[in-house]
């Protein structure tokens, strides 16, 4: 089974990589653009070089998943403002706002050491040069900076270490890296992926690590040898990492998928749907519920799946809970007029937010809807996913029924359900859809006030496909072809310890629709 | 003094933090054309100050320094830096450089080119009595202290400078180092007709190179002379008690040797 699955993995590789690198090269290439001058300016001006210092201290203590989330809504506003007045259009996904948080990452120790290099000059030194007839220019370019070269050569190899870390971080923001394996890995508990995706960005850390400090020694000692040997292995990376991936023709269809197992399973649908209709496809996988949604509207991504309860609440703002199809009729409504989406239709289940609890202790406590929690609430845990204390549902929820929880805990959803069997917590947010709730024994309190509005797994396209024929018919046999026992069974196979990649999955699924239709 | 003065200090002044600190006092002294002056001094005495005046490295708050007869503060800096040689205490050698780019560099800074730049440093290698294929490529910390200070001689005189400023060139040296280093430097004095002046702290070491000697105490000059009038003239306290050293020790050392011979 896991030597299937490293093939799976080795065979993302170059894509991964690729993008990796680019990404990792280019924040590092900008930030140094940016630092290097900007430390050169601040050694005589100490003012300035204290302000820096602490900006960049403080970008620092920024968590790298918080200032890469950041610069997504950043770019968007300003892609809007430059799209309206200038008719520039950029895209604020991916690649962009990656390598800005990057680059700003990495100016810390390049500044840094490029200050501390240059303020450790031996005095004497610094004297001689301009005793000797040196403008304060060729002071700096002919003696102070090589001297100074060591040190911003260690700064840089700290800078570029980091950088690579962080890049895997880029995946949520829609930027193809590393990272991919890390967050597919552990939305469905494929520990062979987490694993090659550390293990590949370690190696690719540590090697370039090794060939830096192998320039930075060969600077030191004055043996240019080692400098172009380092140099050389840096391109033998760089040409090795992007080759193969500029080689390869880019995807004409953009498959986006959100954060949890399913939106990887039914991405991976799409994609083989699509490429077996002859079109090139690929995913992008790990994005927040704004983030894809934005990104569709700006047709960055082509098609994903999304819930019409969630558009009902993100997008149209409502937070009363209507019927089905009045919900599903208002919705597609809204996307047709707003933003020119279209829904190519429903795929015949329902992905609904529910309170979940584990059986035993429902009874115990004698609990069977949510409106038996209101008076419990206060004594109990709940714990969610990252979204969704934040959604209007929630508010929706809490103010129908009057609840508040001793504890709000937020957590990974693959760790919810067992937090809630094992009793760590006592109230999960679970997924209608989700085979881990039979499989954990937990039951779904009932919404006697209809508080939470229904979730219609729908397929949407982005406006610029429009009218295209070809993914219509492509993904046509998946309208109405995937009811909720299908989906759970499918789900549960990805997640449920046997390890096996959405991809698989996907084709099990496939497999299953073509049974029924010949029925 | 018949010639013209090459370097003049007319009652130069230099104070720093607001007036606190007096570095130079109303000081005024003349340096004739290829003249070998010493200014000796105790440290804290403003002599290093006084030498940074002539190529402004360091500015007089109040008076003139003149270089052939030209006020400096109107040449530019650079230019002025890069047609007088000096020789830096602790000799400040570039440490990346190699001992042929550390003499080359002023003449580099002026644009001379490729074939001119690489017979001088040969011939300054030369000159300082350095082997030319042993020490051409060689970097400073593979030099000895004494090796050091003549690549600091050969790259003072570079660019064929008429002057030369050398702030405690040979301070660090030990004894045998300092004295040969010392008189090979007086020869090319007088081999190129430079005006040199020179700081030191040691008497001896003026007495035996310079051809006039000004004393410097707490930013004034105290006594001026050459080393015959200083030895044999009157002075103050203080000047009488430094110049007399080397006369003592001088009379002591005879004293050693003819008992030793008479023994």
């Amino acid at each position: 089974m896991s030597s299937t699955l490293i093939a799976d993995a080795l065979a993302l590789l170059p894509s991964y990589l690729g993008s990796h690198v680019l990404v990792s090269v280019t924040a590092l290439v900008l930030g140094l653009l940016v630092s290097l001058p900007l430390a050169i300016v601040s050694v005589r001006r100490p003012v300035l070089r204290g302000g820096l210092l602490a900006v960049t201290s403080i970008v620092q203590t920024i968590p790298g998943l918080a200032l890469l989330a950041l610069f997504y809504p950043l770019l968007l506003g300003i892609a809007a403002l430059t799209d309206r007045w200038l008719g520039l259009k950029f895209s604020a996904l991916g690649f962009l706002p990656s390598v800005l948080a990057l680059a700003l990452y990495s100016m810390l120790p390049v500044l840094r050491n490029t200050v501390t290099g240059l303020i450790g000059i031996d005095p004497a030194v610094k004297q001689a040069a301009i005793g000797v007839g040196m403008t304060p220019r060729q002071s700096l370019w002919m003696v102070e900076l090589p001297l100074a070269i060591p040190v911003i050569m260690a700064g840089i190899r700290t800078s570029a270490v980091w950088v690579i870390g962080t890049a895997t971080l880029s995946t949520p923001v829609g930027q193809t890296s590393l990272g991919n394996y890390i967050f597919t890995g552990l939305q469905t508990q494929n520990w062979v992926f987490v694993l090659f995706g550390c293990v590949a960005a370690a190696v690719l850390a540590l090697a370039v690590d090794q060939l830096l400090a192998l320039m930075e020694g060969g600077v030191r000692a004055r043996k240019r040898l080692r400098v172009v040997l380092g140099g050389l292995g840096l391109a033998v990376i760089l040409a090795g990492a992007l080759v193969p991936n500029l080689a390869r023709p880019k995807a004409t269809y953009l498959i986006g998928a959100k954060t949890f197992t399913e939106q990887y399973i039914l991405a991976a649908l799409i994609e083989q749907r699509l490429q077996a209709a002859g079109l090139s496809a690929a995913r992008r996988e790990g994005l927040g519920s704004n983030v894809v949604f934005d990104a569709l509207a700006a047709g960055e991504i082509d098609v994903y799946v999304d819930y019409s309860g969630t558009i009902w609440a993100n997008q149209l703002h409502r937070s009363d809970a209507r019927p089905r199809a009045e919900v599903l009729g208002a919705v597609a409504t809204w996307l047709k007029d707003r933003s020119g989406i279209t829904l190519l239709g429903e795929l015949g289940f329902e992905n609904a937010y529910a309170l979940a609890m584990a059986r035993r202790r429902a009874e115990a406590l004698g609990v069977r809807s949510i409106a038996d929690l209101a008076a419990r609430a206060p004594t109990l845990t709940i714990a969610s996913d990252y979204e969704f204390f934040a959604r209007p549902e929630w508010a929706a929820i809490r103010r129908a029924y009057g609840l508040s929880f001793r504890t709000e805990r937020q957590m990974q959803p693959e760790f919810m359900y067992p937090a809630a069997s094992s009793g760590e917590v006592d109230v999960i947010s679970a997924y209608t859809s989700d085979g881990r709730i039979a499989q954990h024994d937990l039951v779904v309190l009932g919404d006697p006030r209809q508080a939470i509005p229904p979730y219609d797994a729908i397929l949407l396209a982005s406006p610029r496909r429009a009218e295209d024929a070809v993914l219509r018919d492509a993904l046509e046999p998946l309208i109405g072809a995937i009811d909720v026992a299908l989906m759970r069974e499918a789900n549960l196979r990805a997640t449920g310890g046997e390890n096996t990649s959405p991809a698989e999955v996907a084709r099990w699924l496939w497999g299953e629709i073509e049974k029924r239709n010949k029925k | 003094m018949t010639q013209a003065a090459t370097i003049a200090f007319e009652d130069v002044s230099k104070t720093y933090d607001d007036g606190r600190v007096k570095a130079l006092d109303r000081l005024s002294l003349a340096v004739a054309e290829r003249e070998f002056l010493a200014v000796v001094g105790p440290s804290g005495s403003g002599k290093t100050t006084l030498l940074q005046l002539v190529n402004r490295l360091a500015e007089p708050t109040a008076g003139a320094v003149r270089v052939d007869g030209e006020d400096v503060r109107s040449v530019p800096p650079i230019a002025l830096r890069r047609r007088i040689g000096y020789v830096f205490q602790g000799v400040g050698l570039f440490p990346h450089m190699s001992v042929a780019e550390n003499i080359a560099i002023t003449p580099r800074l002026l644009g001379w080119d490729k074939d001119r730049l690489a017979a001088r440093v040969d011939e300054l290698i030369d000159l300082v009595r350095l082997d030319k294929n042993r020490h051409r490529d060689r970097y400073p910390h593979q030099l000895s202290g004494g090796e050091r200070q003549r690549v600091g001689v050969a790259r003072a005189l570079a660019a064929q400078p008429r002057i030369v400023l050398m702030d405690e060139p040979f301070g660090a040296l030990d004894p045998i180092n300092r004295d040969a280093i010392g008189q090979d430097y007086r020869r090319l004095h007088e081999d190129l007709g430079l005006t040199t002046v020179m700081i030191t702290h040691d008497m001896l070491e003026a007495v035996l190179l310079a051809d006039r000697i000004g004393v410097m105490q707490a930013g004034r000059l105290v006594a001026e002379g050459t080393p015959h009038e200083l030895m044999t003239g009157r002075q103050d306290a203080y000047v009488d008690e430094l110049i007399q050293t080397p006369r003592r020790h001088a009379e002591r050392l005879r004293a050693l040797i003819e008992r030793g011979a008479s023994s």
